[in-house]
């Protein structure tokens, strides 16, 4: 069932940075910032996820499509641990982060955090100012005068291409935003804390379509600097913006590879029954 | 509804609505009889004197219940201090961590338990732990029974107002690196603040009527409260005491400390409903 | 930029610690209250054992302590105001979800809500000062009248007794049952109802046919909570039950209950039999409220487990 493009799963990981790989688009210069092995998971007795491999292109956009209950939120819901606060929900397997299995026990969940940030399906700003919710995360993390906080939340409403609507409004209070304004909030706010990684588990699915470009196009920007991972049932907005496409069926990766082949010449017949949109 | 007939229906269906409106009407009317009656006689009572003098003996006149009120406020604000934290924690726990597990299934059943307890069993219960080993009524040992009654219930409605607060929040302060401990106190807390004020001030709210529980613990004193270490005055037994008294101008006293207590609950309550209802918008 | 260290798991662990040892302790009070009554009437207990329960003496003065007329003041004054509650939280709920308009049903519900957090010795200066009297001069002769060859309302109009203390009983714990009673009538759900209403239903019919067998789980659970609120209610029923260790058939005869015996003689209790008896008598009143909350709880438990049919 698992078929991937990349043949560097069989490699050690302390190779990775010297790996250059053939035919995948990305080339030498993108080397695998997180390497998946034989992920299973678990909700009680019931398993969602079976031996999920996977690699997760530097600075390309991956996208992970595929029906809905199929898996997909689950998988990325283990690169940052999150799901660990539910008491009956269990990992198996492998995720690998600079080297190190970010599932192994001592590892330091804060930083893995800050590294590894995440956008929801609707936008969950704190009930605090508009300023205060992109300066929260930064405060948690560094250690900084009043005015190296201001510098650093504008320039992450910059990034996050907020800044010039929300500029008059820093102290207003984050909910009086609009939808997709909050949306790009969250985004200023994960970006703020320097991650490397963002993962985004449907982030434009309750926004309205001209929000939704918005945010499509910021995507397309934050590629230079960040990783990132973008859970979609949208298989329009996956080709529009992923470099790499996974395909998940019923837990397992069907089918995985550069997002252009995968939509033109897709070797499994289910992710071609699904992307002609035959069932899902 | 077989075969009875059409107009038989409708009449049963016409009187059920009656009896049911009347019904409603009886409460109503039960809620203003008592209302007005309190006011009616404790106005009566009302003056500058009333607020702050001490008790006099029957006959003289002329007394007030400030002892009793500044008791009954120290009591409550103790009461407050003890058992909110440990309430407020303790529905933390239930909401937070306690969530399927066996352990908090116990604290939730014991938590319910404890909220239908009546407060005279409390007062005992508090008796035999502070006022026999002390060796004397205090002050403490009333704030500590009310602590009680207040902890349950503080418990409960901030778990249920925890539980309100949608998971996604939770994640995105987790997810961004901020520890378990500060995502609850500085967001959770944030987010569920006007849920969690009410809570607090209908428990406050609860106990500053509550008598039962007093009677064996703080007693009741004639005299200004020095320490809480002693008998403290307090309105709900003075007015235990005073309307069980034969005297006239001890009961219009009583009736007065009635109007204070119930005007303050009331206000207490109805403020809580408009704060929430704000909230909610 | 400069990295903040610090050890938060060791912070989150000393927080979920202390959030669980105030959890605990709602448990550790409830088991404190257990022993400590079991631990004061032992000296009751090991004198009259089991008779306890089954005599009426009560004798500061020979040290003679039963507890049958506070039992029987207790489940007599309970059992009048749940048949006045239950049938009137039923059709207040009703009223409020079913009839009224939302314009009035929300300010009509708020109100009955108050009643609830009226304080008890309010209802006890009200019950003793207005409402008793109103009973003696009005509503006790006429119930002699018609029923008078009944002995439930036979004797003197006093005013103060059995019937007052229930009927203010009825009064408290209304707006507890009818709240529970509302939240089971709204969770019926309205395609159940409108089907009903479909086949030409009246609103009555659907009410009785429907949405209360549809709710009976729920509407014998919310009764349970008023029953555990009747039962322990102290200072309301110390004002105006009269206070007698008497046992009497009579609804107007003065009698007691386990917690208005306690309101009203703790404080002059010196007798180490007396106070052992008055720490059973709680005993009792806790083993009884404990029951009833665990009942409660089972039932309402399996309700939302369930679907809330009958």
């Amino acid at each position: 069932m698992n078929k991937t493009d990349f043949p560097s799963l069989l490699i050690p990981p302390e190779r990775f940075e010297s790996l250059g790989r053939e035919g995948a688009g990305p080339g030498p210069k993108n080397p695998p910032r997180i390497v998946v092995r034989n992920l299973n998971f678990f909700y009680g007795r019931h398993q969602a996820l079976f031996d999920n491999s996977l690699e997760i292109a530097a600075n390309r956009v991956t996208a992970i499509i595929g029906p809905s209950g199929c898996g997909k939120s689950t998988h990325i819901r283990v690169y940052n641990r999150i799901y660990e606060i539910y008491r009956d929900q269990r990992a198996q397997g492998e995720v690998i982060l600079d080297r190190e299995n970010i599932l192994a026990p001592g590892v330091d969940i804060i930083e893995l955090r800050r590294k590894i940030g995440m956008i929801f399906q609707r936008p969950t700003t704190f009930p605090m100012s508009v300023f205060e919710n992109v300066a929260y995360g930064l405060r948690l993390h560094y250690r900084l005068n009043q005015g190296e906080v201001f510098d650093r939340v504008e320039d992450a409403l910059k990034r996050a291409v907020l800044w010039d609507e929300v500029k008059d409004k820093l102290e207003d209070s984050a909910t009086a935003l609009s939808g997709g304004q909050q949306q790009r909030l969250c985004i200023a706010r994960a970006i703020a804390v320097e991650p490397e990684l963002l993962l985004m588990d449907e982030p434009t699915s309750a926004i309205d379509p001209v929000a939704t470009s918005k945010i499509e196009d910021l995507i397309e920007s934050l590629k230079q600097n960040y990783t990132l991972v973008i859970v979609t049932h949208n298989m329009q907005q996956a080709a529009r913006i992923s470099d790499f496409t996974a395909f998940f069926y019923e837990g397992r990766i069907v089918e995985f590879g550069p997002t252009r082949r995968i939509f033109t010449k897709p070797l499994e017949k289910q992710t071609e029954d699904y992307i002609t949109g035959r069932f899902g | 509804m077989n075969k009875r007939s059409k107009l038989a229906r409708a009449m049963t269906d016409l009187a059920m609505r009656l009896v049911s409106s009347l019904a409603a009407l009886v409460g109503i009317l039960a809620l203003s009889w008592i209302i007005y009656e309190v006011l009616d006689r404790g106005a009566g009572a009302m003056s500058l004197a009333f607020f702050t003098r001490l008790p006099t003996p029957p006959g003289i006149g002329g007394g007030g219940v400030a002892n009793a009120l500044v008791g009954t406020l120290a009591m409550v604000l103790l009461g407050g201090v003890i058992g909110v934290p440990i309430g407020m924690f303790a529905g933390v726990y239930l909401a937070e961590f306690g969530q399927k597990t066996r352990f908090g299934d116990y604290v939730r059943f014991a938590t319910n338990v404890m909220m239908g307890i009546p407060s005279i069993i409390v007062g005992l219960f508090v008796y035999t732990l502070l006022v026999v080993s002390l060796g004397h009524f205090s002050g403490f040992a009333g704030a500590v029974s009310l602590a009680i009654i207040m902890i349950p219930i503080v418990a409960r409605t901030t778990e249920d107002m925890l539980l309100l607060v949608p998971n996604p929040l939770r994640e995105s302060a987790l997810a961004l690196g901020a520890p378990r401990w500060k995502v609850i106190v500085e967001i959770l807390f944030r987010a569920a603040k006007a849920g969690l004020i009410t809570g607090v001030i209908l428990a406050i709210a609860r106990v500053s009527g509550e008598t039962a529980p007093l009677l064996f613990t703080a007693l009741n004193s004639p005299f200004w409260m020095k320490s809480l270490g002693q008998p403290t005055a307090n309105l709900t037994v003075t007015i235990f005491n005073y309307a069980m008294s034969p005297y006239r101008d001890w009961q219009k006293t009583a009736w007065g400390a009635s109007l204070i207590i119930m005007a303050a609950v009331l206000f207490l309550n109805i403020v809580t409903r408009l704060t929430l209802r704000e909230a909610r918008k | 930029m400069e990295r903040k260290q610090a050890n938060h798991n060791r912070a989150d662990a000393v927080f979920r610690l202390a959030t669980g040892l105030c959890a605990s302790m709602v448990f550790v009070i409830m088991l404190g209250i257990l022993f400590e009554l079991y631990r004061n009437s032992r000296l009751s207990i090991g004198q009259f054992g089991f008779r306890f329960l089954l005599s009426s003496a009560w004798n500061p003065v020979t040290d003679d302590f039963g507890a049958l007329s506070s039992i029987f003041g207790t489940l007599v004054s309970t059992l009048i105001a749940m048949v006045l509650a239950v049938p009137l939280s039923l059709v207040i709920a009703l009223f409020l979800v079913e009839l009224a308009p939302p314009a009035l049903s929300r300010p009509v519900g708020y109100a009955i809500e108050l009643l609830a957090a009226i304080p008890s010795i309010i209802y006890g200066m009200w019950g003793l000062f207005v409402f008793a009297p109103f009973m003696s001069g009005y509503v006790q002769p006429a119930l002699s009248d018609s029923f008078g060859f009944l002995p439930l309302f036979s004797g003197p109009p006093m005013g103060i007794g059995m019937l007052s203390a229930g009927i203010i009983l009825a009064l408290m714990i209304l707006p507890y049952i009818s709240a529970v009673m509302r939240e089971v009538f709204s969770m019926v759900p309205a395609v159940v109802k409108e089907s009903a209403f479909g086949m030409g239903a009246t609103t009555w019919e659907v009410t009785y046919k429907v949405t209360v067998r549809y709710g009976l789980r729920g509407l014998l659970g919310a009764s349970f909570l008023g029953l555990g609120r009747a039962i322990g209610e102290t200072m309301a029923v110390t004002f105006v039950i009269g206070n007698d260790h008497r046992l009497g058939l009579s609804l107007f005869s003065p009698g007691n209950t386990i917690a208005s015996t306690l309101a009203n003689e703790f404080a002059e209790a010196s007798a180490p039999i007396y106070l052992s008896s008055l720490m059973e008598l709680g005993l009792i009143l806790f083993l009884i409220t404990f029951l009833i909350q665990m009942l409660a709880q089972v039932w309402l438990h399996r309700l939302q487990k369930g679907t809330g049919r009958a």
